[in-house]
């Protein structure tokens, strides 16, 4: 079987998706080292190389615009390739944040309250106009955040009015739209989800304690910054609850193979949903490797028959 | 159900606090995309090598091997290659200096003379007074040994002796030690600035007046574009002034072959000193230049590269000149490899970055060039390595990223992110 991971891209999370493929192009060699495993960027050419040397089956490890945004899916199903996780559609709906929040709204889940606006509005009416009327609605303190685009790359929290302007700005330098959400206090966890034998599975919680108040980018990608808990400190009422939100997230999203829902639990005990990933990161210091290596499921045999099954899925 | 939770490196405990403030950096991962074709990268400052005749250089290297492997495959002396140390006499000649071959120390690039010298000079808390704004490899040697870095105010001539004067008084009058005095006299990085010979004598009367070493870093000396190359100030003083060369812009960086200049009592300490950190240079590397000064037209190649990147440097100037935003200003550099660009009021180099990357440009936020928060204003065009053509593509990017960022502010009223940016806001060396 020759397998091609596609990392890379000119995304600003260009480096995390490096990272994350080369780990899971090892830990692919290391259990079918009779399999060909290629690593890729995905460039100009890259049409050219699948068509010299086409793959049985493509794992896109792309974050970021141009990654998660669908529009390489959508190219590999024009070219027949198979490759593993959501398709194109899917993954246009899990990457843009508000849509996603309102399909899961829309279905029953809770999700802060949000509104998402682009450049245009602020310039057109007015931002001190438009950010009173947002704060009325919301209320304080906001997460602030790029409305596609992972990482936690231009997110701020913010406390008081007068910061938002620069969290707009902070937000605006990595997208045109931006996502303005009530910021709920209480234990963020990250779920991973899988397909395995025709079933949906939740993986066990991991929770985020970062030493400031966001998990940011070095929070996230600094070993040390950040302290994990895997399992999550949570009862087994909560973890099945926020398993639960996971596994729906991923199903009513139509999303496939893989995934990871970002969710808080609030002091009551209530999940919100928060965003979810159809590529999740899969660096030294992701969530999802933790969540593997909790349930003792390892990488290579996961992402092995997730590779198989996406090639007989096209049979 | 775990307890305690996990931090993923068991030794996060264990480092020393100087290690605290390394940490992953949005700068960085954006710099990562800036080494795809996609993107004009004007941000680092790598040579262009491509400009060398690289079947010399071949044949040179399989000489050495062929003829004298068995030297250049072993350890040598701590203070770098005897017949080297003579050729780089010539070198240094250049800029009107004369020494001997054993006031020369052979480094792995200057940058390890760089550390040396801060090693054996500063204790923790020694003040060191630097330009504003400066190297920033040099910031991050002397941040490493703790020092206290005082930057130092610049015009378009360089580091204001006036200022230089009043910062040795305001630290005495405080009672703080000051060490160094670092300068870049010619083709400043990443000012783009060029100390006049007055300046030049002035800024060493001051430096001799107060007591205090003068750490003369000069990779770019040879690289100027009109006239004979600067004099050093070395030349006028060889027991107050350390100087620093490299062979990384005359010939090749990868070499990482540099040298100190330095009065007898500190060489003798910058060789023990390089002996306890790599106990020699490396043999090959040496005795590689060492052949190809022996052998190649290597004052004709300097003339070579000058060319190229005065090319660059028009390019660079005239697309500025043709594009940038009303209230951009700029540097004009008479060498070397950098532009420095202070952008129309209220905006913020660091925070538009996201948005020069998306666009496919990129360049150095100025901050990463001070050790105070200064900068944010400022950012460095190096011009050194894009092809002119893509140098005036990038110009064009920049133009329409500064423009839209004018529009930010004026929609927000400001143009910084809530958000400041943690970690190295600088590129690895091999992004460019």
């Amino acid at each position: 079987m020759h397998v091609l991971v596609l990392a890379g891209g000119l995304s600003a999370e260009r480096d995390v998706s490096l990272r994350s493929g080369r780990r899971v192009a090892e830990a692919l060699r290391t259990e079918r080292p009779e399999w060909e495993v290629n690593l890729s960027d995905v460039d100009a050419d890259l049409l050219d190389r699948l068509a010299d040397h086409r793959p049985d089956v493509i794992i896109p490890l792309l974050h970021g615009a141009a990654g998660e945004d669908g529009a390489l899916r959508d190219v590999l199903e024009c070219l027949g390739i198979p490759f593993v996780g959501s398709a194109g559609a899917a993954s246009r709906l899990a990457f843009d944040k508000p849509v996603a929040k309102q399909l899961v709204l829309d279905h029953g889940l809770r999700t802060p309250d949000c509104v998402a606006m682009p450049q245009s509005t602020f310039r057109e009416l007015g931002a001190s106009g438009v950010l009173r009327a947002v704060v009325t609605r919301l209320g304080l303190p906001l997460v602030v955040k790029p409305a596609r685009g992972g990482s936690a790359l231009g997110a701020s929290i913010v406390h008081e009015a007068a910061e938002l302007p620069s969290a707009m700005v902070g937000a605006f330098a990595y997208g045109d739209v931006v996502l303005m959400e009530q910021y709920i206090t209480g234990t963020e966890v990250a779920i991973g989800v899988f397909e395995r034998d025709d079933d949906v599975l939740a993986l066990p919680g991991v929770e985020i304690v970062p030493q400031g108040e966001l998990y940011d980018y070095a929070a996230r990608y600094t070993a040390g910054t950040t302290e994990f808990f895997c399992p999550a400190r949570l009862d087994a009422e909560r973890e099945m609850q926020a398993q639960a939100m996971a596994l729906s997230v991923h199903v009513l999203l139509g999303l496939r193979d893989w995934s990871r829902t970002d969710l808080i639990i609030d002091a009551a005990g209530t999940p919100w949903f928060l965003e979810v990933n159809a590529a999740p990161g899969m660096t030294e210091t992701s969530l999802v490797p933790q969540a593997l290596s909790a349930a003792e499921l390892p990488l290579g045999e996961l992402m092995a028959e997730l590779a198989e099954a996406a090639t007989s899925r096209s049979r | 159900m775990t307890t305690a939770g996990s931090r993923l490196d068991p030794w996060v405990d264990a480092y020393a606090a100087r290690a605290n403030a390394m940490r992953a950096s949005e700068i960085r991962a954006l710099f990562a995309v800036a080494s795809r074709p996609e993107v004009v990268s004007l941000a680092g400052g790598m040579p262009y090598v491509q400009a060398l005749p690289i079947d010399m250089l071949t044949q040179t290297a399989q000489r050495l091997l062929v003829e004298r492997g068995s030297v250049a495959l072993q350890y040598g002396s701590g203070q770098g290659d005897q017949g080297l140390r003579e050729q780089i006499l010539d070198v240094i000649g250049e800029v009107g200096i004369t020494a001997h071959p054993d006031d020369i120390v052979v480094t792995t690039g200057s940058q390890m003379a760089l550390d040396l010298v801060t090693r054996i000079f500063c204790d923790p808390g020694d003040v060191v007074l630097v330009e504003a704004p400066s190297y920033v490899g040099a910031l991050g040697v002397f941040r490493a040994y703790e020092c206290d870095v005082v930057h130092v105010a610049m015009d378009d001539e360089g580091l204001v002796p006036q200022a230089l004067s009043d910062a040795l008084d305001r630290c005495r009058a405080e009672g703080r030690r000051v060490k160094l005095i670092y300068t870049i006299p010619s083709f400043h990085n990443p000012a783009g600035v060029t100390q006049g010979a007055g300046r030049r004598a002035e800024i060493l009367r001051i430096a001799q007046a107060a007591g205090v070493l003068l750490l003369e870093d000069d990779p770019y000396g040879l690289l100027g574009f009109e006239g004979e190359p600067p004099r050093a100030i070395r030349a006028d003083d060889a027991e107050g002034v350390i100087y620093l060369g490299s062979f990384s812009k005359t010939i090749a960086s990868g070499l990482r072959v540099g040298w100190a200049v330095a009065p007898h009592g500190v060489r003798e300490k910058l060789v023990l000193a390089a002996e306890a950190a790599v106990l020699c240079p490396s043999n090959y590397a040496q005795l590689t230049v060492s052949e190809y000064l022996a052998t190649q037209p290597w004052r004709e190649q300097i003339k070579t590269f000058r060319e190229v990147y005065r090319e660059r440097r028009d390019a660079l100037l005239e697309s500025l000149q043709a594009l940038m935003p009303e209230g951009t200003t700029w540097t004009i550099p008479a060498g070397g490899f950098y532009s420095w660009l202070t952008l129309p009021e209220g905006l913020d180099a660091t925070a538009m970055l996201p948005r020069a990357v998306a666009n496919l440009v990129a360049y150095v936020p100025g901050t990463g060039f001070y050790v105070d928060g200064q900068g944010r204003q400022n950012l460095r065009l190096s011009y050194c390595y894009p092809e002119p053509d893509r140098i005036r593509e990038g110009v064009r990017r920049l133009s329409a990223v500064i423009e839209s960022e004018l529009e930010l502010v004026h929609t927000f009223g400001t143009a910084h992110a809530l958000n400041p940016v943690t970690g190295s806001t600088v590129p690895s060396p091999d992004l460019a």
